[in-house]
């Protein structure tokens, strides 16, 4: 039989506010533990929560960027349980007036294929703080930085039929999220995580199956291999003849499993009601009206624009509008060099290869506009060939702030020849050390010039123009 | 509402407290009678009235987001019953 996957994700995002959602304590990521924390934020009796303006701007922002209905009279509601990454035993959330509702997102997946996913809702809550665990003994350590750092969660509909959408879709909310400036969505360190929620069922059939959740997942990676374990093995578990279980699953990353946590952890009783230390939140016409005039453009027009304004291909476009750090690279460079089909060059080949191959992340780079401007001038007015470039701009992508392009040229002598008698000397110096090859020419193998081109560039240590060096060695084999 | 011992020990495993037999039995009792209490509500029309979601008339309580310092470590520690020189230390939660 086949069947078809229906996922839905729980995205918890960290607010890149200065403040925790209720103290004045700072949001800095790590810190000795436990220095980051007051009376509010470590649940001390008789400490009253105050709201940040901050969180509810950004995430109201957030809330319009994904097309929601932004709920005009919204609260909190208090959330309870009893664990040490909370020391309330309460987290202070939103269940029945969340501040955002019926949103809606366009995805395009990495295959092309474009695909509306609707947004449920959107709350704001406070985030927890971190265990560790005694590697022996009976110990567990709480480490309450972490603890009341503002978050919004997105609830989708299970409109998930793929991992491949699952990934474009995390990608969307990071791109969207880092042109809003409201957080940096870093899933390594935790400022973005994903519940999934999947269950499988015959291809075609309307109703849904049971559902797992897998929580806390924390890597594009990892939530490709939960997918593709987790629908595997509730296949293989109705194909058997047994029931898939509704039920919390945890994934191990190293074991690559997931795997059934015990029934107490799994019992969720969460006991809400109205918070009543916050009083409710009210957002006004004007305030909607302000931030909706003050969106940045995001990627989608950005798409368009790159197509329209510099004649950049689609896929290309979307890679580099796909994230605010390379957009603003692109943007910046070729704001100066007015060169954009020789910056996607450089961004979609070296740029990409670092990505992929050296765990670079967009958000790292630090190449100075000015400095790949300069680049594309030297590389447009052809004084350095590609391969040259390739080594020149690896040196400047990863050099400090004082690296000189001019320089590194200069003292490495890398600047190409055009001088023909150089070529020309070059050339009858190949044929000399090569006897038999120019026999071969005579004897009408002619696919020796490509050797022939190749040792020539050698000898001139690659800096030779390529051009030049086809046309000369073509007039010296035809004299010969 | 009835409360029953089972909703006793259930509210209690979910706070994490242990009760003696005695313990729920008054705990019982106690919540019975603030719950009966709370029953004389019922004898009111309340299908046209809004829930209440704040006992005051005010919303948008809100402070700016200005880092001020955070308290010394060993303040914040120093009522936990068990804790390092860093944390608090807890019964493990893992297996």
């Amino acid at each position: 039989m086949e069947w078809e996957l229906v996922m839905g994700l729980e995205v918890h995002v960290e607010l890149a506010t200065k403040t925790k959602i209720f103290c004045s304590c700072t949001t800095e990521f790590g810190g000795a533990p436990n220095t980051h924390c007051c009376p509010v934020c470590t649940g001390m009796p008789g400490t009253l929560p105050v709201l940040n303006k901050k969180v509810l701007e950004y995430a109201v922002k957030a809330g319009l960027a994904l097309n929601c209905d932004i709920t005009r009279y919204n609260k909190f509601d208090r959330k309870n349980y009893f664990y040490p990454d909370l020391p309330k035993a309460y987290q202070i959330s939103q269940l029945y007036l969340p501040f955002a509702q019926n949103g809606a997102v366009e995805i395009t997946t990495r295959s092309g294929k474009t695909k509306t996913i609707r947004i449920h809702e959107i709350h704001m809550e406070e985030d927890a703080g971190k265990l560790i665990h005694s590697a022996y003994g009976d110990a567990t350590f709480p480490d309450y930085n972490r603890c009341g750092v503002p978050l919004i969660e997105i609830v989708s509909e299970p409109d998930f039929r793929s991992a491949e959408e699952v990934v474009a879709y995390l990608a969307k909310l990071k791109s969207t999220f880092e042109y809003l400036g409201i957080s940096d969505c870093k899933m390594q360190e935790g400022s973005m995580r994903a519940d999934v929620n999947l269950s499988v069922r015959p291809k075609g059939s309307d109703e849904f199956g049971t559902r797992t959740e897998m929580k806390n997942i924390n890597s594009f990676k990892a939530i490709e291999r939960v997918i593709a374990y987790e629908s595997a093995r509730q296949i293989e578990a109705i194909e058997k003849g047994e029931k898939v279980v509704q039920e919390t699953r945890r994934w191990d990353d190293n074991k690559g499993k997931t795997f059934a946590m015990r029934s107490k952890e799994n019992a969720q009783d969460y006991r809400y009601f109205p918070e009543p230390d916050i009083p409710p939140i009210s957002i006004s016409d004007e305030t909607i009206k302000d931030y909706t005039d003050s969106m940045p453009e995001f990627s989608e027009a950005k798409v368009i624009r790159y197509g329209e304004q510099f004649g950049i291909a689609k896929a290309d476009a979307e890679i580099i509008a796909g994230s605010k750090y390379l957009a603003k690279l692109f943007e910046e460079t070729v704001a100066i060099c007015n060169n954009p089909k020789e910056v996607r060059y450089w961004i979609m080949t070296q740029i990409m290869y670092f990505m992929n191959e050296r765990g670079v992340l967009p958000e790292n780079i630090k190449l100075d506009p000015k400095k790949f401007a300069q680049f594309i001038e030297i590389v447009a007015a052809d004084r350095i060939n590609k391969q040259t470039g390739k080594q020149v701009f690896e040196e400047m992508f990863f050099a400090d702030a004082d690296f000189d392009v001019e320089k590194y040229i200069k003292d490495n002598g890398l600047e190409q020849v055009d001088d023909s008698d150089a070529i020309r000397e070059a050339v009858a110096a190949v044929f000399a050390a090569n006897p038999a090859t120019v026999e071969q020419y005579k004897n009408g193998q002619t696919k020796v010039v490509g050797f022939f081109v190749g040792q020539v560039m050698k000898q001139m240590s690659g800096k030779a123009k390529p051009d030049t060096v086809n046309k000369i060695v073509g007039e010296e084999l035809a004299k010969i | 509402m009835q409360i029953t011992k089972e909703i006793v020990q259930y509210v209690a495993e979910l706070s994490r407290i242990k009760l003696s037999e005695q313990d729920a039995e008054n705990m019982q009792n106690d919540l019975g009678a603030i719950v009966n209490y709370m029953e004389i509500l019922n004898q009111l029309e309340t299908d046209s009235v809004e829930p209440l979601s704040h006992i005051f008339n005010i919303t948008n309580v809100m402070r700016e987001d200005e880092v001020k310092e955070s308290y010394d470590r060993a303040e914040i520690l120093k009522n936990a019953p068990e804790r390092t020189d860093e944390t608090v230390v807890v019964p493990k939660t893992v297996e």
